[in-house]
C-alpha cells in the first residue's frame, strides 16, 4: 500500500511537473534541435539517402520548421515512428512533431487530442491499369478483375465505387502491397487499387512503367498533413504557418535561389512580410524576423519539395492534381501572411 | 592368358582390386543413385530439376548481377540479375545504420573486444582463462562507454544506432544478461523460501504470458507517461531491458527443466558431503542441469536473437527496418530481393554459428547422458 501511495504520489509530481514546463518553442530553443517524427520508409515521402541523411516529402516539413526556428535546416533529429507507435511518440513529448503521411480526421483531432496543422498532400484511393487495355477513365471499368487488399478501407471505398456507379467488378484478394505487384504483374487482375501515391511508387519499381497508367479517378480522400499535439497553440501556429509559408511562396514565385533577392527587391508586400523584410510577423510567433526567408531557403518552396522528391520528374512521377495550387486548379491554398 | 605364367606362391597372392563396377564413384552411384529403377527414374529427375534450377539462379546472383551501378535505373540498364550495388553501396549503413561515420571505429573496436571478451567464456582451455575472464566481466561497461559515449569519448545517442550493430548488441545482451537471471529465477522457482518461490513464479508466468512485441510496446510509449516529459530514458536501453526479462523467463523453464532431470540422490549425496546451499548447486546440480539443458539454451537463444527483428514495429531500425527506408529510395526501389538475401545471410551465419558451437559443446561435455 505504501509502495502504491508513494507511486500515485510520483505520478502526481510528473503531473505537476508537466503543465509547469515551459512551452514547446523554449524546449526546443533549449535542447538546440527539433525532434521530428518520420515514417520508417514510404517512398519518395520519407527515405534515407546513400549517406544515411533522413530525406523525402514530409523530413523536408521538419527541416523548414527548424530553419524558421534557428535559421538551420540541419538541427532537426529524427524519430522513425511506425503506424502503431507514431501517436503515442507525439503525445508522451519523445515528438515535437509528427510529418508522416497522417490522414486528418475528426477522431484523431478531437479523440487522440492531436492538431493537425495543415495539409501538405490530398492522397486518395486511385486505379493502375495496363495502357494495353485501352481504358481511359474509372468508369469503363465495368466486369473488370481488380487487385485489392482485403480488410481495408480501400476494399469498402471499391464496393461504393462500383456500386454508385452501377458497375460489377471481380474481387482478386491480396494481402500485401508487394503481393499487389506481383499479381498485377502477372496479368492476375486487370486493375490495381490503393492509394494513388502508393500506386505511382509500385508502378514506378516496374520494368516498364510507361506501359501502365494511373486513371484520374481518386474515390476517397486522405488528406496528409503534419500535427502536433493539443495544449500549445503557439507551438501549433509556427508548424502551420511554416507550412503556409511553402505553400505561399511557390504562389508568390519566391524560390530557394530568388529568395534572398526577393526580400529585399520584391516589389509586392506580400512577399515581404512573409519573407521577414516588412512588418514583425515572426515575432507574432515567437521566432526570428527571417523565418519564413530561411524555411524557404532550407528546401525551397512547396512545389519545389513536391517537384523534388515525388513529382513527374522522379521515378515515383506523381502529378500534381489536387495537390496543384488552388490558383492552377488544385486544392492547396495559404492563408495570407498579415 | 599371362595370369598363368606369374608365379606366386600358395597363398601369398596379392588381393586384386575389385572389379571396376564394384568401387568407387561407381560402386557408390549404383548403390545410392540407380539400385532400382524407381530410385533411377529419380535421380535422373533431380538432376533435371537442378539443370533446370542452378543455371538461372546463378545467371542472377552472380553472372548477371551487377555490382557497381549508381542506381537501380542503372543496374536495369545494363543486366538483367540482381542489383547488389544497393547492398554495397548501403553497406556501412546496414551494418553501423546512423552511427557518425568519423565515430564507427567506436563500433568497431566494441566488435573486436566483445571477440576477445568471448573467448574465455566459449573455450575452457584459454590460456590465462582466469585474468582474461576478468575482462569479460569488465567488457559490458568498456563497451557501454564505447557505444554512447562518455569518459572523454563524444556521447552518441542510441536514435542513432542501428542496423546489424543494433541487431547485434540487443541479440548479445539479451543472451549474456538472461542466462544468469534465468539460472536464478529457476533456482528460486524450485526454493523451499515461499516469497523467493512465488515472486520468481509470478514473474515467470507474467513474462512467459505476454508476447514480447507487448513488452516493446510497453518500453516504447507506455514508460513515457510515468517519466516527467522531458526526462528521456533511453529508449534502447528499455528495449534492452525488456528484451533480457523476456528471454530470461524462458531461460528459468529451460534450467528448470534440467534440474528437474538431476536424480535426488545427487542432491542427497551433496549434502551428505556437507555442502552448503550454493556449493552443491554450484558444484555438483548445475553443471549436470546445464548441460542438459544446452540445446534448450541455445533453442532459447537463436530464437531471441531472430526475434530482435520485432524492434522494427517500435522504431528502432535494424536491418530489416533500415532496408524499408533504403527501399523509399527512389534510387533504390523495387529491389527488395537483394536487400532480403543479405539479410538472411548475417542471419543464416549467426544463428549457426550459435547451433554449432552448442554441438561442439554438448560433444566436450558428454561425459554420461549421451546416447
Amino acid at each position: 500500500m505504501k509502495v502504491l501511495s508513494g507511486f500515485i504520489a510520483a505520478a502526481a509530481v510528473v503531473g505537476v511537473a508537466a503543465t509547469a514546463s515551459a512551452s514547446t518553442l523554449d524546449d526546443i530553443k533549449a535542447k538546440g534541435f527539433l525532434q521530428c517524427g518520420v515514417s520508417t520508409g514510404v517512398a519518395g515521402f520519407a527515405f534515407t539517402d546513400d549517406k544515411g541523411n533522413w530525406q523525402g516529402f514530409d523530413p523536408a516539413v521538419c527541416q523548414a520548421v527548424a530553419a524558421a526556428i534557428f535559421g538551420d535546416k540541419s538541427k532537426v533529429k529524427y524519430t522513425p515512428t511506425t503506424g502503431k507507435t507514431r501517436f503515442e511518440a507525439l503525445k508522451s513529448g519523445e515528438i515535437d512533431m509528427l510529418a508522416r503521411n497522417t490522414t486528418w480526421t475528426l477522431s484523431r483531432d478531437a479523440d487522440l487530442k492531436l492538431t493537425f496543422v495543415g495539409v501538405n498532400y490530398y492522397d486518395g484511393q486511385g486505379f493502375m491499369v495496363p495502357k494495353s487495355l485501352g481504358v481511359k477513365s474509372a468508369k469503363e471499368l465495368d466486369g473488370a478483375s481488380v487487385c485489392i487488399q482485403t480488410g481495408t478501407t480501400t476494399e469498402l471505398n471499391l464496393a461504393d465505387y462500383f456500386r454508385t456507379n452501377n458497375m460489377k467488378y471481380e474481387p482478386v484478394a491480396i494481402e500485401t502491397n508487394a503481393e499487389g505487384r506481383t499479381n498485377y504483374l502477372a496479368g492476375r487482375c486487370d486493375v490495381y487499387t490503393t492509394d494513388a501515391s502508393g500506386l505511382a511508387a509500385t508502378r514506378a519499381t516496374f520494368e516498364n512503367p510507361n506501359d501502365h497508367v494511373l486513371l484520374p479517378e481518386i474515390i476517397s480522400k486522405e488528406p496528409l498533413g503534419p500535427l502536433v499535439r493539443h495544449g500549445d497553440d503557439q507551438w501549433g501556429d509556427i508548424v502551420r504557418w511554416t507550412l503556409n509559408v511553402l505553400i505561399s511562396a511557390e504562389e508568390l514565385g519566391v524560390t530557394a535561389a530568388n529568395a534572398d533577392d526577393m526580400a529585399k527587391n520584391a516589389k509586392n508586400p506580400e512577399i515581404k512580410r512573409m519573407l521577414g523584410t516588412e512588418g514583425k510577423f515572426g515575432p507574432m510567433l515567437g521566432l526570428r524576423q527571417d523565418w519564413g526567408l530561411m524555411a524557404v531557403k532550407a528546401g525551397g518552396n512547396y512545389g519545389e519539395i513536391f517537384e523534388r522528391f515525388i513529382g513527374a520528374k522522379t521515378p515515383i512521377g506523381l502529378e500534381r492534381g489536387l495537390n496543384a495550387q488552388w490558383v492552377n486548379g488544385g486544392l492547396i491554398y495559404s492563408p495570407p501572411v498579415r | 592368358m599371362t595370369d598363368a605364367t606369374q608365379t606366386h606362391a600358395p597363398g601369398t597372392h596379392p588381393d586384386l582390386p575389385p572389379p571396376l563396377g564394384n568401387r568407387g564413384a561407381i560402386k557408390w552411384m549404383r548403390e545410392n543413385l540407380f539400385s532400382s529403377p524407381t530410385n533411377t527414374v529419380l535421380t535422373l529427375l533431380g538432376i533435371y530439376l537442378i539443370y533446370l534450377a542452378i543455371p538461372p539462379f546463378l545467371d542472377w546472383f552472380i553472372l548477371n548481377a551487377v555490382f557497381d551501378a549508381g542506381s537501380r535505373a542503372e543496374c536495369w540498364e545494363r543486366a538483367s540479375g540482381a542489383c547488389w550495388s544497393v547492398v554495397i553501396v548501403r553497406f556501412d549503413q546496414l551494418v553501423y545504420g546512423f552511427y557518425p561515420v568519423e565515430l564507427r571505429w567506436r563500433v568497431d573496436l566494441s566488435a573486436v573486444l566483445l571477440a576477445v571478451a568471448l573467448v574465455p567464456i566459449l573455450f575452457d582451455k584459454a590460456p590465462y582463462r582466469r585474468g582474461w575472464f576478468v575482462f569479460s566481466l569488465i567488457y559490458p561497461v568498456i563497451a557501454f562507454f564505447l557505444l554512447w559515449g562518455g569518459l572523454g569519448l563524444e556521447p552518441v545517442e542510441s536514435a542513432k544506432f542501428g542496423g546489424i550493430m543494433l541487431t547485434v548488441l540487443i541479440g548479445v545482451t539479451g543472451i549474456v544478461a538472461s542466462l544468469p537471471l534465468g539460472i536464478v529465477l529457476a533456482l528460486g522457482r524450485r526454493s523451499e523460501l515461499l516469497v523467493l518461490k512465488v515472486i520468481s513464479i509470478c514473474f515467470i508466468e507474467f513474462i512467459r504470458g505476454v508476447p514480447l512485441i507487448t513488452l516493446l510496446f510497453v518500453a516504447s510509449t507506455l514508460l513515457n507517461y510515468f517519466l516527467p516529459p522531458g526526462t528521456y530514458f533511453d529508449l534502447l536501453l528499455r528495449v534492452l531491458i525488456m528484451v533480457t526479462l523476456f528471454s530470461a523467463a524462458y531461460i528459468a523453464e529451460v534450467v528448470r527443466g534440467g534440474l528437474q532431470a538431476i536424480p535426488r540422490g545427487q542432491f542427497e549425496a551433496a549434502m551428505a558431503m556437507g555442502l552448503s546451499y550454493w556449493k552443491m548447486m554450484g558444484l555438483v546440480v548445475l553443471p549436470q542441469a546445464l548441460k542438459i539443458s544446452i540445446p534448450g539454451i541455445v533453442n532459447t537463444f537463436i530464437g531471441l536473437y531472430k526475434d530482435t527483428t520485432l524492434v522494427v514495429i517500435i522504431g528502432l531500425l535494424d536491418p530489416l527496418g533500415l532496408s524499408q527506408s533504403i527501399l523509399a529510395d527512389s534510387k533504390w526501389q523495387g529491389l527488395s530481393t537483394e536487400l532480403y538475401i543479405f539479410i538472411a545471410i548475417f542471419f543464416f551465419i549467426s544463428c549457426f554459428s550459435m547451433s554449432r558451437y552448442s554441438i561442439y559443446l554438448e560433444n566436450k561435455l558428454h561425459t554420461g547422458h549421451k546416447r
